[in-house]
């Protein structure tokens, strides 16, 4: 059901107001979730600002500067620095993307950053993602095939190839799924979109021979058909992709099982 | 490692609100409100189908100030209603996903519901005689 608030020991107190760089000219100010699992305390905000003419551009860059001339106990993910690991996915700025490829510079007034959307915290912007790999899990996303192993490998057509493209870039870094209200009220039971857009990777692979077992999994008033066409998976994906059309695909091909 | 304890981090409290979600919940809203102004209608119904007294009063209540406004909300419910609706019969089909298109036709759900409202009542009043 849905729960418009946040539980009680989820609540945002203030928190600390880190000192300014002193003689900067240039600041900005980054507002930052923390919350530690140490002690008993609600997650607060800090504020820390920073001296942007010693800070590379992007929000990263940023947060990396706070880790190491700052506060080294500030905790969040990253690796390749270049949007292609999904590690570093985060609420920036109201709306989820990749630390790493969103400059400060595109940023209004003071920089404000939370882990991804209603998920468990783990420690600061670090969520818990074990649920949305379960997930992932569940649509068993590989290539299931009954016929006998051809001599060499599976073969496409230029054509099938072309069906995978907006699909296969997903680099599941879960910035569709937890900017979507409805996987909010029902991630128990629905897949959101991110595993969605890729059960349908498989779906529209033609080497595939799995796509009635598949749909019939899907095939649920939760798993699929929570999505309401929000519309905010697609708004949001920092690889522009477009997991609401995948999941409109999907449907199509339940009902076109059935004419 | 505390895990019981962990924090939900904040959602619609921090998520910024956007033409995609903030119609999509429009989209919820005026179906409710359209659900109740039903039983108005049902109502209204009935009030006529009891007599030239009780259809008075209905009438009155309908046609007070109140009323008006309340009846001003219903048809602009309606028309939202019915114009996203075919934006959702469009996307059923697979159609108009591209993010321009969502925000395209999201911005012509918004004008044309509130031209057809404006026409509705501009044209209800002629033919009441602007009382």
């Amino acid at each position: 059901m849905a729960d418009f608030t946040l539980p009680k020991n989820s609540k945002i107190k203030d928190g600390k107001v880190w000192p300014e760089p002193e003689g900067a000219k240039n600041t900005r100010t980054f507002k930052v979730y923390r919350w530690s699992p140490d002690d008993e305390e609600n997650p607060t905000v800090d504020t820390y600002v920073l001296d942007m003419d010693s800070c590379g551009p992007m929000v990263l860059d940023a947060l990396m500067k706070i880790k190491n001339e700052i506060d080294p106990t500030l905790t969040f993910r990253r690796s390749c620095r270049e949007g292609v690991c999904g590690s570093c996915a985060m609420n920036i700025d109201g709306t989820n993307t990749l630390a790493c490829t969103s400059y400060n510079s595109e940023v209004k007034g003071d920089i404000k950053i939370y882990p991804l959307p209603h998920q468990p915290v783990a420690k600061d912007l670090v969520p818990d993602m074990t649920h949305f790999f379960a997930q992932y899990r569940e649509i068993e996303p590989w290539l299931k095939t009954d016929s006998q192993p051809p001599e060499r490998e599976r073969l496409q057509s230029v054509e099938d190839r072309e069906k995978l493209d907006g699909l296969y870039e997903c680099i599941l870094c879960a910035c569709c799924t937890t900017s979507c209200p409805s996987y909010w009220w029902n991630s128990d039971r629905y897949l959101g979109p991110a595993i969605l857009l890729q059960a349908y990777r498989w779906l529209a692979d033609s080497r595939d021979e799995a796509t009635g077992s598949r749909l019939d999994q899907l095939e649920d008033p939760f798993r699929l058909y929570r999505c309401h066409t929000i519309m905010n998976c697609a708004k949001t994906c920092p690889k522009s992709l477009n997991p609401a059309k995948a999941i409109a695909e999907i449907k199509k091909m339940m009902l076109e099982r059935q004419l | 490692m505390a895990i019981d304890n962990r924090p939900l981090s904040p959602h619609l409290q921090v998520y910024k609100p956007q033409l995609t979600s903030v119609l999509s919940i429009l989209h919820r809203i005026t179906g409710i409100a359209l659900a109740i102004g039903t039983l108005l209608l049902v109502w209204w119904l009935i009030a006529a189908a009891s007599g030239p007294d009780y259809y008075d009063t209905a009438q009155r209540c309908i046609g007070s100030t109140m009323g008006r406004i309340l009846l001003l909300g219903w048809t602009y419910a309606l028309f939202y209603h019915l114009a996203n609706g075919i934006r959702h019969l469009a996307w059923d089909s697979g159609r108009g996903f591209e993010l321009n298109t969502a925000y395209l036709t999201g911005w012509l759900v918004i004008i044309s519901s509130i031209v057809l409202t404006i026409v509705t009542w501009i044209a209800g009043y002629v033919v009441m005689g602007g009382s």
